[in-house]
């Protein structure tokens, strides 16, 4: 059977005879790479575009409508060296590029008009102490109303926006006094400049406006970047499906365009894609993705399989259910619903930070009006007072303050493996002081490992590896890795379920079941030493050897739950494995606290009783059973290889082999929340400064200019600390 | 104070010429992929060059 891939569903229709298609390419790192990508893809016929994005680690194609197979492009790169697939722009993604670039603009507009009311205020402010004649006065404050109205108009609609929902909603967020003072800032200053007075306000409003949108669009930046990454990394994971067509025609399609009642092929070695029942075929499968359980479960005809299962031994044919109410993915799901309605009460601090702020400025500005009538003096100086003070304190360096943190910190955590996938999550990590693991697949290795390497003479061990590479089977699959073996043998066949076997110099050889290469009586001498491993055996003649197969722990783990105990966090392993794996487990990392054979809903349980406690925690973890559970922690991080569901529900991912991204994220995570509170004061102090000076009329635009410039520019310095963290958190690389 | 009258329209005629070229470059599609836009500036481009003029592609969907 010859299997076709089927990628239509990704491909884009521009009209003109011409298609287009996105994917996303691993590994693309360097300005090398781009050009490779782009020199070798262009060479193909037919294209008219081939674009690598380098930010978001994508190539753009397009192409001439005709016999060009987008699968070509993924061969392609793959003979170029890098894995690539097609992917789908997430609504999300799409509207976050959409309201980025609105930002941007309402950025730019903001900026030109800041940079030409300066222009204009300056002359205006030196004139004042000098010999400027009052029509020259009135000429430039009314320039610069022509030239702030429309463009405050325009750049503060994110901001009005806002603004207007938190009120019809009947709330107050900092937008609001934002637009109070802009807005009362621009009509006192066109009032005074119809009374031809000294001092006009247009170049304090636009510049509030200009360093908020600053703030804003590093925030929006941060998340659409890493928003991006996590769409690559999905696609990257190639959620397809071997669709039957025919009765005997299969092709690969994605799994979005797979139905139920779909008859799909599971071969062994490939990871179901979707729910099902098997119809035909005998197998083992390997649930641990799903239940965490390290043991195979035999497959049979009626064994229903779901997404995220791994295929052991055998060719098996699954009919797709409907994701209907009962499977195991719609309880999850209603699980992981509750969880996040529960978690969505979290405050941000910003947001925190802005309910006490906007009382508090309205409070000051009105009793500074009413201080100064009270005093005699007229509404009109009291009111350009009040506004003097709206504006003083401006929470441009509120506004700051925490966005530009969480950039620089992001952009830290990503260089040490770290994504973000949610825009407070730094605020949460920092404050977890309990860590619970999942064992399986987050701290062991989601590969399998050789463990008895060194009892086998290194002839054999390379012989064994040759000949594994014949074979699908995960376990054959870890003695090929272990032997960095490069060349399969010829001639190997595979008897499906048994074992693969090869003639070598006129010796046959096996490699598989113990009863296939006869070696049973060496696993009865031998026991079984160690409970978790798999054993494979190997027959060379009448020499025989026994592989013992297992998970590994991650390289670093016990030197990171080392680390994250010294810096007084609990840790806890949760696993729903069999209790000799995991106190296995937990005794090699020394971690006392720890408990087996746990369900989802167990999991769930213990999260809540220690939220009850007051305890802040964080789950790492990888599979389906831990995604309710990711959702319900206070915090949550999955490593690349976790189940698609976990991925998307955690708040963190992380990259690469070692456990370190973990420690390393919490490090700078901490350092982080202390920049954001540090900057906080940093403000406090700026308004205690400004806002008596304020209050007491003295403040002219020039002073409030200037206090505003550089408090903001304070902030952001500042902010800049967090890409460094003390001591062992290394990058993963 | 006559040199105002020109002086004053063409430094915000400058301004605006400023703007109006950063919304287009921004509707092109420039500010897409800074990174790589950083790179393709210094990139050896003697073997057939890749497309040079940035395309709005990915927004054209």
């Amino acid at each position: 059977m010859h299997v076709t891939r089927d990628f239509s569903h990704y491909v884009k229709d521009l009209g003109a005879g011409l298609k287009h298609i996105d994917l996303a390419v691993e590994g693309v790192s360097c300005a090398g790479c781009m050009a490779k990508i782009e020199r070798g893809l262009s060479a193909l016929p037919d294209v008219t575009l081939a674009r690598v994005n380098l930010t978001d680690r994508r190539v753009a194609l397009e192409w001439k409508q005709g016999t060009l197979d987008p699968a070509k492009f993924i061969d392609r790169l793959a003979e170029l060296g890098y894995k690539a697939y097609p992917f789908e722009k997430a609504s999300a993604e799409a509207t976050e590029a959409e309201e980025s670039r609105f930002l941007l603009r309402c950025l730019g507009v903001a900026a030109f008009a800041t940079m030409n009311v300066m222009m204009l205020s300056i002359p205006v402010w030196s004139g004042n102490v000098s010999d400027m004649l009052p029509e020259q006065r009135d000429f430039f404050h009314w320039l610069s109303a022509v030239i702030a109205l429309p463009a405050a108009a325009y750049a503060g609609q994110p901001f009005f926006r806002s603004a207007w929902r938190a009120l019809k909603s009947g709330n107050v967020n900092m937008d609001v006094p934002i637009c109070i003072g802009v807005i009362l800032a621009l009509g006192m200053s066109v009032v005074e400049t119809f009374h031809h007075a000294e001092h006009a306000y247009f170049d304090a409003a636009i510049m509030l406006l200009t360093f908020l949108l600053v703030g804003r669009y590093l925030d929006q930046n941060m998340r659409r970047r890493t928003r991006a990454v996590a769409g690559n990394l999905a696609a990257l994971k190639a959620e397809t499906a071997t669709k039957f067509i025919g009765p005997d025609e299969i092709s690969e399609v994605p799994v979005a365009a797979v139905r139920a009642g779909d008859l799909v092929l599971l071969r062994p070695g490939e990871r179901c894609a979707v729910d099902g029942v098997v119809v035909e075929g005998r197998s083992e499968i390997d649930q641990s993705l799903i239940t965490g359980e390290t043991l195979y479960v035999p497959a049979e005809q009626g064994t229903a399989v779901y997404a995220g299962s791994l295929n052991i031994s055998g060719t098996l044919r699954v009919r797709v259910s409907a994701a209907a109410e009962g499977t195991l993915l719609a309880e999850i799901t209603r699980l992981l619903d509750n969880a996040l309605q529960a978690r969505s009460r979290y405050m941000r601090l910003a947001d925190r930070a802005s309910r006490l702020y906007a009382p508090v400025v309205h409070a000051t500005a009105a009793l500074t009006v009413l201080g100064w009538v009270l005093m005699g003096a007229s509404w009109h100086d009291a009111i350009v007072t009040g506004i003097a003070v709206l504006i003083i304190t401006c929470p441009c360096a509120l506004g700051l303050a925490i966005p530009t943190v969480q950039t620089v910190a992001s952009g830290a955590m990503f260089k040490s493996g770290v994504l973000l996938n949610a825009g407070d999550a730094i605020e949460r990590l920092a404050e977890a002081d309990h860590v619970i693991f999942d064992k399986t697949g987050t701290l062991t290795l989601p590969e399998l490992e050789v463990v008895n390497a060194a009892d086998i003479p290194a002839d054999v061990f390379a012989l064994a590896g040759q000949l594994a590479l014949s074979s699908h089977h995960p376990v054959a699959a870890a003695v090929a890795q272990a032997a960095n073996a490069r060349s399969p043998l010829m001639g190997a066949v595979e008897e499906p379920g048994q074992g693969v076997r090869a003639v070598v110099d006129g010796v046959e050889i096996r490699l598989g079941r113990p009863t296939f290469c006869g070696a049973e009586a060496l696993v009865a001498q031998t026991g079984s030493v160690d409970p978790e491993a798999s054993v494979v055996a190997f027959s060379r003649g009448d020499s025989k050897y026994l592989f013992s197969v297992r998970q590994g722990l991650r390289p670093d783990a016990a030197k990171i739950v080392a680390g994250l105990q010294r810096r007084g966090i609990k840790v806890e392993i949760l696993s729903g494995d069999r209790e000799a794996a995991v106190a296995a487990a937990a005794k090699a990392l020394g971690i006392g606290e720890w408990r087996a054979g746990v369900t989802p809903a167990d999991k769930i349980a213990r999260i809540e009783e220690l939220k009850r406690a007051g305890v802040k925690v964080m789950m790492v973890g990888d599979g389906m059973n831990d995604a309710p559970s990711l959702a319900a922690a206070h915090v949550s991080m999955s490593p690349i290889s976790a189940a698609h569901l976990s991925q998307a529900t955690a708040d963190l991912v992380f990259l690469g082999r070692p456990l370190a991204p973990v420690l390393a994220a919490i490090d700078y995570a901490r350092k982080a929340l202390h920049l954001m509170r540090q900057n906080l004061w940093l403000a406090v102090g700026y308004n205690a400064l400004a806002v008596p000076l304020a209050i007491s009329g003295v403040v002219t635009p020039l002073i409030a200019a200037a206090a505003m410039s550089g408090s903001s520019i304070i902030v952001m310095l500042n902010a800049l600390r967090a890409r460094k963290v003390a001591g062992e958190a290394a990058s993963w690389k | 104070m006559e040199v105002m009258i020109i002086l004053v329209p063409l430094a915000l005629a400058l301004g605006l010429a400023g703007l109006v070229g950063f919304l287009w470059s921004l509707k092109s599609g420039q500010y897409e992929d800074l990174e790589g836009a950083a790179w393709r500036a210094i990139a050896d481009d003697d073997e057939q060059a890749p497309p040079a003029q940035p395309e709005a592609a990915p927004s054209r969907s």
